[in-house]
């Protein structure tokens, strides 16, 4: 037992938990942390613009590194502002914790506490209920430990998630006697359920004999690690390999076998051998509506098997065969053994042909207009341009799409995009916080005018902090996804999607002392990526396109994968 | 209320503040309905017993069940089995009594209801009842002929009958 404040006996907890960096703003209520802070050697503090955009940071940091990412904010109006994140990091189940200032408990005024409406109080508790993991208030000093090590394995464990722990102000500044402990306390909390090894070999009967066994590897498959498993069975099985959105770089693109992402805007042949397949092995996806698009016509000739470490998935949108709860890694690797004793590989069969064939016909990346500087053009010279293990994010819209569909991931982690709540200005904040995690790769925001906008003072972190990374602002003065939709589905109907005079990036970008480049051919934009890449300062280069360039192929909302429409 | 398309679901959560908006938040925002919902603390330490009343498909209760079982202060959770639970709802009646004539009929039904009286006013009498919430629906409507002033019902509980019990595993 060691005598502290509640701040330093927070502090300790998170150094126990190998944390060394936080993203945060301070306010009132969260001073007492931050005066511990002063002078901690452990942690460095990065000063984000913006609540959400230190959520978003957080959760970049957290999917490019693996490990568990931190923000803080003060109470109200800061811990309101991390909301968005919070959200977000629960939808891509990405393992962050945030820490939140509150109004005290207790007080000399009584009209301080907790529950009178005092200033800057917001019930963040009752707020983050539906979008946590789970939540804490600690009301004393010693719980503290036990709550931070409690909300650090909920969120790293299972199917991950953010977890909040709200600290009254009081509690932050009270001193007390404290034991510094590894104890968990979660008695109702089960990170994994003992695996049904009869599932393993139904799942395994099935694919035997399957004729055209076809792969689905979701988020949960870059969360367990498990893209080598995902490359073993892909090659024992030779079958096919697609990702969701989510899943994205759990299996290297460039792979003869490699699909791209199915769902509303994927890649055709993964949306056209989904509805081939005799046997569907899905692994760690949630089958979202963006993926599947209307359920009747999904993997319709398929017997389904699904591997989610959430019991709760099973049968939630897609009603499976043959389900197997656990984690990817494990499930695939007694998968493969059971296979093993079973099946010899073969090649040339009818199936590799047709997938060969459907890539060969189907394949979005035909070049039509090589020099000129379109998306396609530009994310697929971005791709040579940069190394096998940079990390990209995105911001959500067209700019997510066309990344999606163009640039090749080829390692995990390696792409990192809003893909459950769609938040524009994720991916500036994302690629600050990738960068922090791993500051010898480069890191690109590929992004659009609008999404940018919404994240743009974080330049001022970025360059203040002195972390530089390189965003693509892919620049049609339009909400250019909406606008899509009203052009396509809303009969040129435009309403609220002109962005009229969008700022000049590059004095933007001046403005915060990063770098500018405007650039309007390729090979203005090779030099000035390569100018980014090797740069110490932020780089944003903007790069105007056409107002109505579409993303295609399309599925138009209500159809199903097999009606993809729009030539590509 | 039509018991055979009301699903029990036995719930055993921790025992602390916030748990019954965790619970009740998850039905709203899964898009569940809760018919009737009750609370309090079971056999165990620290742990209540929430008794749930849902209608749905059993599509819809395996995935309440399993959300529920997703929370983390949700320690336990188990669908009665149809047909092999004992359930009872307990109601309060402040009923009106015009004239003495209609107070002796009332005290009749609220004998042969095997419910009691617990409260008595010149004009009005107030009835315990418990059963099943068919029994108190029967007792409400032979009521209404005489004017309910007021009524608070508590909602199902329910435990598996013979000595199965749902406990938290070890």
């Amino acid at each position: 037992m060691t005598k502290m404040s509640g701040a330093q006996a927070l502090l300790e907890s998170l150094e126990r938990q190998n944390v060394n960096t936080i993203f945060g703003i301070l306010g009132g209520a969260i001073l007492p942390v931050y005066d511990a802070l002063c002078g901690n050697k452990k942690i460095r503090h990065i000063l984000a613009r913006h609540e959400q955009c230190a959520a978003h940071e957080a959760e970049g940091y957290a999917r490019a590194s693996g490990r568990v990412g931190v923000c803080m904010a003060t109470s109200g109006p800061g811990a309101t502002n991390l909301v968005t994140g919070i959200a977000n990091a629960y939808m891509d189940s990405s393992p962050i914790i945030a820490l939140t200032g509150q109004v005290p408990t207790s007080g000399v005024n009584t009209s301080y506490m907790i529950g009178r409406d005092a200033f800057q109080e917001a019930d963040i508790i009752g707020i983050t209920t539906p979008i946590t993991k789970y939540n804490f208030q600690p009301r004393t000093v010693a719980e503290i430990p036990t709550v931070v090590n409690t909300a650090f394995y909920i969120a790293s464990t299972g199917r991950p998630g953010p977890v909040l722990i709200d600290l009254p102000k009081n509690v932050q500044a009270a001193t007390g006697e404290v034991e510094v402990t590894d104890r968990i306390e979660a008695r109702g909390y089960k990170s994994m359920i003992e695996m049904d090894l009869t599932k393993i070999s139904d799942a395994a009967n099935l694919l035997v004999t399957a004729e055209r066994p076809i792969l689905l590897s979701g988020g949960g498959v870059i969360t367990s690690n498990a893209s080598d498993e995902l490359m073993q069975m892909s090659d024992l099985l030779m079958a096919p390999v697609a990702t969701t959105f989510m899943g994205k770089g759990s299996f290297p693109e460039g792979h003869p076998l490699s699909l791209g992402s199915i769902g509303m805007h994927g890649n055709p042949a993964a949306n056209k051998l989904m509805s081939e397949a005799d046997v569907l092995l899905a692994i760690g996806t949630r089958f979202s509506d963006r993926a599947t698009a209307n359920l009747d016509t999904f993997a319709p000739n398929a017997k389904k098997i699904h591997i989610d470490i959430d019991e709760a998935e099973i049968g939630k949108n897609v009603e499976v065969d043959v389900p197997i709860i656990g984690d990817a890694k494990t499930a695939l690797k007694l998968l493969l053994k059971a296979l093993n004793d079973k099946l010899h590989k073969t090649e040339g069969t009818a199936w590799t042909k047709r997938v060969k064939e459907a890539k060969e016909q189907l394949s979005p990346l035909l070049i039509d207009r090589p020099r000129e500087l379109v998306p396609k053009a530009l994310l697929m010279e971005l791709r040579k341009m940069l190394p096998e293990d940079a990390i990209v994010t995105t911001e959500v819209g067209q700019n997510q799409m066309w990344s999606a569909l163009y640039f090749k991931a080829l390692k995990p982690r390696t792409f990192i995009s809003s893909g459950g709540l769609g938040t524009m200005g994720f991916g500036f904040p994302a690629a600050i916080g990738a960068k922090v995690a791993c500051p010898d790769r480069p890191v690109v925001d590929i992004a659009g005018d609008g999404s940018f906008i919404m994240s743009e003072q974080e330049l001022a972190c970025s360059v203040t902090e002195n972390i530089p990374v390189t965003v693509i602002v892919l620049n049609n003065s339009v909400l250019g996804m909406v606008a899509q939709w009203q052009r396509t589905l809303y009969k040129r109907r435009y309403m609220a999607v002109n962005l009229g005079k969008t700022p000049d990036f590059v004095k933007l970008a001046e403005a915060y002392g990063a770098q500018g480049f405007r650039v309007t051919s390729i090979e203005e934009f090779q030099k000035a990526v390569k100018t980014a890449l090797t740069s110490t300062v932020t780089t944003v280069i903007d790069v105007p396109i056409g107002s109505e360039e579409d993303v295609v192929p399309f599925v138009p909302p209500g159809c199903g994968l097999p009606q993809q429409r729009g030539d590509y | 209320m039509e018991i055979g398309k009301t699903k029990i679901i036995s719930v055993l959560v921790e025992n602390k503040p916030g748990v019954l908006h965790g619970v009740s938040n998850l039905f709203r925002r899964r898009n569940f309905n809760i018919d009737s919902i009750t609370v309090g603390v079971s056999e165990q330490a620290n742990t209540s017993r929430m008794t749930i009343t849902v209608n749905g498909d059993e599509k819809t209760i395996e995935q309440v069940v399993k959300q529920l079982a997703k929370l983390i202060d949700v320690l336990k959770v188990e669908e009665l089995e149809q047909g092999n639970f004992v359930m009872r709802e307990l109601a309060l009646v402040k009923v009106n009594v015009p004239s003495s004539k209609e107070r002796s009929d009332i005290i009749n039904c609220v004998e042969v209801f095997r419910s009691r009286i617990i409260d008595v006013a010149t004009d009005s009498l107030t009835v315990e009842i418990t059963g099943t919430p068919d029994k108190i629906d029967a007792f409400l409507n032979l009521m209404k002929t005489y004017g309910i002033i007021e009524l608070a019902r508590t909602g199902i509980t329910a435990l598996a009958r013979g000595s199965k019990s749902i406990k938290i595993d070890e």
